[in-house]
C-alpha cells in the first residue's frame, strides 16, 4: 500500500499526486516510469516519474484524469492509499551535454518531459522549450519549465493564451531561425509526437519521442506493448520508452492504442454510473 | 522393506486404475471452475491398494525431488493421510500444486513397476487427494524451526523455484527476503496457469505456509531497477542470493501481421485473464478481446492453457495449430485429453505463414501452410517441413502465439559478472551456483523453459548448497 501524501489539482483533469514509495523515489532517473494499480479490480497502468525526493521518500506523479483508473485514483485524497506502486521502469533519458536542444512538451506530456528538460538543462545544454496545450486552462508546469529553459514558448489551439497554433509551427520557425538545434525531445499525443518527427525529419535533426504504448506489467514479460521501430520489433517497457521518432511506426502505434476503445468506454460508463461518484474537482472534462 | 497390504500382487493388479470425478466438458467449457474434483476417499483408497510396495521403487527415482512415493502410498493405504501428505512434505513442500500440475506420465507414473503390464498407480491424483484432505480438514502444522541463524538470503522471483527455496532454507533457520516485480507471488503458477487448472486459493494457501515460516515477501519490487544485486550484498546485508526469475520474455514467430490488434503472445493473453481478471470483465478493469474465432499457435501446455482459455471467454471455434503431429506435442498428456473433450479443434502439421488484418487493423484471419514430417532434428523430433498443398486462410479474429520464451534479461544486464548462455539463460552448475560468489540460481532461469517440479527441485538443491555456503563462509 502507498499512501498519497499531497494531492494537487493543477488544471481541470489533471492532478498532481506526492507518493510515498521510498524504493523508486530512491532509484528514480529521468525519463523512467512506474506502473500503478489502484485498487483489486484496477488495471496496471504506467506513469511516468516527473520527480522523486530520497529525504521524503516521495514519488510526484501528474495524472491527467482520462478513462476509469485515472478518474478513480482523481477519487482518492491525501492520506488514502493506492495498492501497488512498481518501478522505476524503462530506461532513463541518457544525458547529453553541450547541444542545444528543443524540448516540446504537448498537453500532460508536459509533466513527463519536466524531468528530462531539468536533467538536461543541469548538463549544460542550450534548452528551447516549447509547451502546447489546447487551451490556457490546460497549461501545466509553466513556471517550472521556464525556470529549466533558455528560451520558453508556449502555443494553445485556441489561441487563449500566447501563441495561437501548434508546437510544431512554433517549432519550424525555431529551426528555419538556424539557432543550432541539434536535438529534439517530443512527448505528448501520439499525432504530435507523429508531427514533430515529420517535421524534423527533413532537417535531419536527431528526435526522440516517448510512446505511451498500453502496457500490462511493464517488465519486458507480455510483450503487448511491442512498437515497430526501425522495421524491428521492440517492447516499449524495457527498450524504451524513448525511441528515435525517425525510425517509429506512428501509424501501427495509433491503431494499437486503439485496441480496447470500446471495452475501456464500458468501463468508464460504468464508473460513472457508480452512487459514490460524485463529479469533483479535477475530474471534470 | 515392510508391506501393508495383504492383497496378493495378481489382485492388486487387477484393479482398474481410478479416475477422477470431473466437471462435464460441455460444462466446464463455459467456465472457470477447477475441471477435474480429483479422486475422492473412496477412489484413493482403491488406488492406493493398487501398488506393488516394490522392493525397487522406482516411482522414486522417476521425481525430480525424490519423493518417498512408496511410503505415502502405504500411508494412504493405513488411511493416514495426514501422514502421507507430511511424507510428501518431506521433499515437495508443494504437494497441493504438484499434483495438479506434474507430467506424472513422464516422471514417477512413466517409470512404475506396474505400468509395465497395466496402467500405472495414479501417483498424481494420489498426491493431489492427500494435499486437499489436509487443506480440507485444516491440519497442515507448521514445521518447526530449529534454530535461528542470522544470516540473511534473498530470493529474487515467487515462481515455483524461489517459494522452493525460500521455505527450505528459512526451515534451517535462516533470514529470507522474497522479491517478486508482479503485485502477486507465484511465477508462472499466478500468472500462466489457468485457474481452471490451479485454483489460486491453493496457490494463496501455499503463499500463506511459506510466510508462516517467517518468510518476508516483497512484490511490486523488480530487481536490476528497484534495487541491484550489488546492492543487495553491499547495502542490505544479504549474505547469499537466489535468482529464479524464470523464462518469462514471450518470442514471437516473425511472421507478417504479428502486430495486428488481436494478437498475442500467450503470456499478455494469459496475464490478462489469469493475473488481471479480465475473465471477470467490467467488473474487473483489465479488458480482453476475444472475436468468434480463436487460433493458437503452440504444442505446449502454455498453447493448450491459451486455447482452453479462448473457449470458456466465448469462442465458438478455439484453432491449436501445431506444426508437428498429436505425439510431438510438449503438453501434458491430461490437457491435450481435457482439451479435445472441450472441443478444441486441433489442427497438426499446420505452420502459421500470415496474419491478415482488416482496415481497422484489427486481426481478421491466418495464412497457414500444411506440413510433413522429414528427417529427425538435433531433438530427436522429426522436422516439420512444407507440404506441396497449397496455403489456405482460417478466419480468426484473435491469435495467440505460444511458440516460447526466454529469460528476462533485467538482471543478467544489470549484475557485472553473471555468465549466461544461449537464449539469455543464467549459467549455473549443478549445486546451482553462478559464475558470481554468492548468488546461485535455477528453474526457467538457467534451464530455459522446464517444469514447475524441475524448478522446485533446483531451488531446493539451492537451498542446499546456500546452506553449506554460508556454512563455510560462516567458519
Ligand atoms: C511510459 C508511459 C508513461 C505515461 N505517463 C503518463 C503520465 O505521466 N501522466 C498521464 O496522465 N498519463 C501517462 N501515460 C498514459 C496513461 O498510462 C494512460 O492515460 C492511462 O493508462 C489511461 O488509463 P485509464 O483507465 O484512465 O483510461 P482508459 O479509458 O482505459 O484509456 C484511455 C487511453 O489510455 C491508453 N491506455 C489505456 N490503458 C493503458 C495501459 N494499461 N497502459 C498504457 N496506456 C493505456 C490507451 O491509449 C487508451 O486509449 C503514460 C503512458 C506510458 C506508456
Ligand atoms: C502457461 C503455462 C503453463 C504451464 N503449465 C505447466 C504444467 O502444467 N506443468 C508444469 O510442470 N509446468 C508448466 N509450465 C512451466 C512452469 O510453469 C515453469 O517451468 C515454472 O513456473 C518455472 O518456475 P520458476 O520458479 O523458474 O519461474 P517462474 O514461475 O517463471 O517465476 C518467476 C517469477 O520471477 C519474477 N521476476 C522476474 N524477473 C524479476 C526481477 N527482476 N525481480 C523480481 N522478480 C522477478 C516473475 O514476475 C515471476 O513471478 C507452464 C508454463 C506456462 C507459461
Ligand atoms: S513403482 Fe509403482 S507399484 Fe512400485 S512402489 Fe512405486 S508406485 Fe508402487
Ligand atoms: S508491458 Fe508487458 S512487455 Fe512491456
Amino acid at each position: 500500500m502507498y499512501c498519497i501524501i499531497e494531492k494537487k489539482v493543477l488544471a481541470p483533469t489533471i492532478t498532481k499526486y506526492l507518493i510515498e514509495a521510498p524504493y523508486v523515489a530512491r532509484k528514480r532517473k529521468a525519463g523512467n516510469f512506474v506502473i500503478i494499480r489502484v485498487d483489486e479490480t484496477g488495471e496496471r497502468i504506467p506513469l511516468t516519474l516527473v520527480d522523486s525526493n530520497t529525504d521524503t521518500g516521495t514519488i510526484t506523479l501528474i495524472v491527467q484524469a482520462l478513462g476509469k483508473t485515472t478518474k478513480a485514483l482523481a477519487l482518492k485524497n491525501e492520506g488514502d492509499f493506492i495498492l501497488d506502486v512498481m518501478g522505476p521502469l524503462g530506461n532513463p533519458t541518457p544525458i547529453e551535454s553541450g547541444k542545444t536542444i528543443a524540448c516540446i512538451g504537448g498537453g500532460v506530456g508536459t509533466a513527463e518531459l519536466y524531468p528530462i528538460t531539468k536533467a538536461l538543462k543541469d548538463a549544460g545544454n542550450t534548452i528551447y522549450t516549447i509547451v502546447g496545450a489546447r487551451s490556457k486552462e490546460l497549461v501545466i508546469l509553466e513556471k517550472e519549465m521556464e525556470q529549466v529553459s533558455d528560451k520558453f514558448y508556449i502555443t494553445t489551439d485556441d489561441g487563449s493564451y500566447k501563441r495561437k497554433g501548434f508546437v510544431t509551427d512554433q517549432l519550424k520557425e525555431l529551426l528555419d531561425a538556424n539557432l543550432g538545434i541539434n536535438m529534439v525531445y517530443a512527448i505528448g499525443p501520439l499525432p504530435m509526437m507523429r508531427a514533430v518527427s515529420n517535421l524534423t525529419k527533413p532537417y535531419n535533426v536527431r528526435t526522440l519521442v516517448s510512446l505511451n504504448a498500453v502496457m500490462v506489467d511493464g517488465t519486458g514479460m507480455c510483450g503487448g506493448c511491442r512498437v515497430t521501430v526501425n522495421g524491428k520489433m521492440k517492447f516499449a517497457c524495457v527498450d524504451g520508452p524513448e525511441f528515435e521518432g525517425h525510425e517509429v511506426d506512428f501509424d501501427e502505434m495509433l491503431l494499437r492504442n486503439h485496441s480496447y476503445t470500446d471495452m475501456e468506454k464500458i468501463s468508464i460508463d460504468r464508473f460513472l454510473e457508480e452512487p459514490h461518484v460524485c463529479r469533483r474537482e479535477g475530474m471534470a472534462s | 522393506m515392510i508391506t501393508v497390504n495383504k492383497m496378493k500382487p495378481s489382485e492388486r493388479m487387477k484393479i482398474p486404475r481410478q479416475v477422477s470425478i470431473e466437471q462435464k466438458p460441455d460444462e466446464r467449457s463455459h467456465n472457470f471452475k477447477e475441471v477435474s474434483f480429483g479422486v475422492d476417499e473412496e477412489r484413493a483408497l482403491i488406488e492406493a491398494a493398487r501398488c506393488l510396495e516394490c522392493q525397487n521403487p522406482v516411482c522414486r527415482e522417476g521425481c525430480p525431488v525424490n519423493i518417498d512415493i512408496r511410503s505415502f502410498i502405504q500411508l494412504v493405504y493405513q488411511k493416514d493421510f495426514s501422514g502421507a501428505v507430511n511424507k510428501i512434505r518431506e521433499s515437495n513442500y508443494l504437494p497441493a500444486i504438484c499434483g495438479r500440475v506434474c507430467p506424472q506420465e513422464e516422471q514417477c507414473e512413466q517409470v512404475c513397476t506396474l505400468g509395465k503390464k497395466h496402467e500405472p498407480v495414479a501417483i498424481g491424483k494420489l498426491e493431489r487427494f492427500v494435499a486437499d484432505y489436509e487443506l480440507k480438514n485444516n491440519l497442515f502444522t507448521p514445521p518447526s524451526i530449529q534454530e535461528k541463524r542470522p544470516e540473511k538470503v534473498a530470493i529474487v522471483g515467487s515462481g515455483p523455484s524461489g517459494l522452493t527455496c525460500a521455505a527450505e532454507l528459512a526451515k534451517l533457520g535462516y533470514q529470507v527476503t522474497i522479491f517478486e516485480a508482479l503485485h502477486a507471488v507465484g511465477g508462472v503458477l499466478r500468472y500462466g496457469i489457468p485457474e481452471f487448472r490451479l485454483p489460486r486459493t491453493i496457490l494463496d494457501l501455499e503463499a500463506e505456509r511459506i510466510k508462516a515460516l517467517g518468510v518476508k515477501i516483497e512484490t511490486n519490487f523488480l530487481v536490476g531497477r528497484t534495487e541491484t544485486i550489488d546492492e543487495f550484498f553491499k547495502e542490505w546485508g544479504f549474505s547469499a542470493i537466489f535468482l529464479g526469475t524464470g523464462a518469462g520474455t514471450p518470442q514471437f514467430m516473425d511472421i507478417p501481421g504479428e502486430n495486428l490488434n488481436g494478437v498475442y503472445s500467450a503470456n499478455e493473453f494469459l496475464t490478462r485473464v489469469n493475473l488481471m481478471k479480465a475473465y471477470k470483465f467490467p467488473e474487473y478493469d483489465t479488458p480482453i478481446k476475444i472475436g468468434k474465432s480463436v487460433a493458437v499457435i503452440g504444442g505446449g501446455n502454455t498453447a493448450m492453457d491459451g486455447v482452453r482459455t479462448s473457449k470458456r471467454l466465448g469462442a465458438e471455434h478455439a484453432y491449436l495449430i501445431y506444426r508437428r503431429s498429436r505425439t510431438e506435442m510438449p503438453a501434458r498428456l491430461e490437457e491435450v485429453h481435457h482439451a479435445e473433450e472441450e472441443g478444441i479443434e486441433f489442427m497438426m502439421l499446420t505452420n502459421p505463414t500470415r496474419i491478415i488484418g482488416d482496415t481497422n487493423g484489427r486481426v481478421s484471419g491466418i495464412e497457414c501452410q500444411k506440413m510433413e514430417l522429414g528427417e529427425p532434428d538435433e531433438s530427436g523430433r522429426r522436422k516439420p517441413v512444407p507440404s506441396n498443398e497449397t496455403k489456405f486462410i482460417i478466419e480468426v479474429q484473435t491469435v495467440i502465439e505460444a511458440v516460447g520464451q526466454s529469460p528476462n534479461p533485467i538482471i543478467q544486464s544489470t549484475t557485472p559478472g553473471l555468465k549466461t548462455g544461449r537464449k539469455g539463460v543464467v549459467i549455473a552448475d549443478e549445486l546451482q551456483r553462478t559464475s558470481r560468489d554468492g548468488v546461485f540460481a535455477g528453474g526457467d532461469l538457467s534451464r530455459g523453459g522446464a517444469t514447475v517440479i524441475l524448478a522446485m527441485h533446483d531451488g531446493k538443491i539451492a537451498a542446499e548448497n546456500i546452506h553449506k555456503y554460508l556454512q563455510q563462509k560462516a567458519h
